[in-house]
């Protein structure tokens, strides 16, 4: 019973590795080639402004709102201790 | 905000305003072209990032085991600045790796260990938000699973395969092209200073804050 089990489960693992061995080689559907067809590559340039643009708007956006929090808390922390004088 | 504080942002402020005349005289990359000059910004995010999470855990370790309340302040500000560069370095790798790769995006173990690793803090500032009582010892627990991640996502790149540069990079690249990333690098750890050191502010004032309404209940 066992060994037919391991038998079972040793075809079902060899079955789609001997279905992939088996493939005929590609049919030639995509035809490779050496230059790069015009109008296919990718520019630089707006992917570079992206990637700075993002990280400079997030960063003053940031140093923005600590500013305010920070100003927000120590104007009560003030009025909190002058309170308690 | 202290006068030093003030200094170092002003700096920081005039190292990156200078940062585009740096990175435009360094020469292009003979394969990638110009595309790779994303890595000046790129870089230095990610080890930010890492940093951010370390000094997260160190933080996070004091406050649990040596009870040091302040330190829960020092942690979830580094905690904060874990998720603001991880979104540097998960926005500005992708870009760079569309051109370089062809790709936005591959699962391998260094890009896949970077994302867990951003939301491991994003989830740690839900918590610390929402998570009422007690939420800064399980955050603190948190921090310390994110930071065990880092040494695991340096390595990645020398032991999984992947189209992602490895750690010999750096050391070996040419001085046209180290003088602005070690430029780029300085000014990013200038900014995560000063930007520790004002949310760590904001969080002990807060603190105080929390302390003086209780004292007036009490009284």
């Amino acid at each position: 019973m066992r060994l037919r089990s391991l038998l079972l489960c040793g075809c079902l693992i060899a079955m789609p590795i001997a279905a992939t061995a088996a493939q005929p080689p590609p049919s030639g559907d995509f035809v490779p080639v050496d230059e790069t067809l015009p109008g296919e590559q990718i520019p630089a340039l707006p992917l570079i402004a992206t990637a700075y643009g993002f990280i400079w708007v997030v960063l003053l956006g940031y140093v923005w709102t600590i500013g305010r929090r920070l100003q927000k808390v120590e104007s009560e922390l003030a009025a909190l201790e002058s309170r308690g004088k | 905000m202290t006068r030093s504080t003030l200094v170092m942002l002003a700096l920081a402020a005039g190292m990156f305003a200078l940062a585009p005349w740096m990175i435009n005289a360094a020469p292009n990359e003979a394969t990638m072209g110009l595309v790779y000059k994303i890595y000046f910004f790129h870089m230095p995010s990610a080890w930010m990032f890492m940093v951010a999470a370390i000094a997260s855990g160190i933080a996070s370790a004091r406050f649990l085991f040596l009870k040091r309340p302040s330190a829960d302040g020092w942690a979830l500000a580094a905690g904060e600045l874990a998720v603001l560069f991880g979104a540097f370095t998960l926005v500005t790798g992708p870009l760079w790796a569309r051109k370089a790769w062809g790709v936005w995006w591959v699962w391998d173990a260094r890009l896949t260990s970077s994302l867990m690793l951003f939301m491991i803090f994003v989830a740690y500032l839900l918590l610390r938000k929402y998570g009422g009582p007690g939420s800064d010892k399980l955050g603190a627990g948190m921090a310390l699973f994110g930071m065990a991640n880092v040494p695991f996502i340096y390595v990645s790149v020398n032991y999984w395969r992947t189209f992602h540069p490895l750690t010999s990079v750096v050391p070996t690249l040419p001085v046209e092209m180290g003088i602005p990333l070690w430029y780029c690098v300085t000014a990013f750890t200038l900014l995560f200073i000063v930007l520790l050191r004002m949310r760590a502010r904001l969080e002990h004032q807060r603190a105080r804050v929390e302390a003086l309404y209780l004292l007036e209940d009490e009284s």
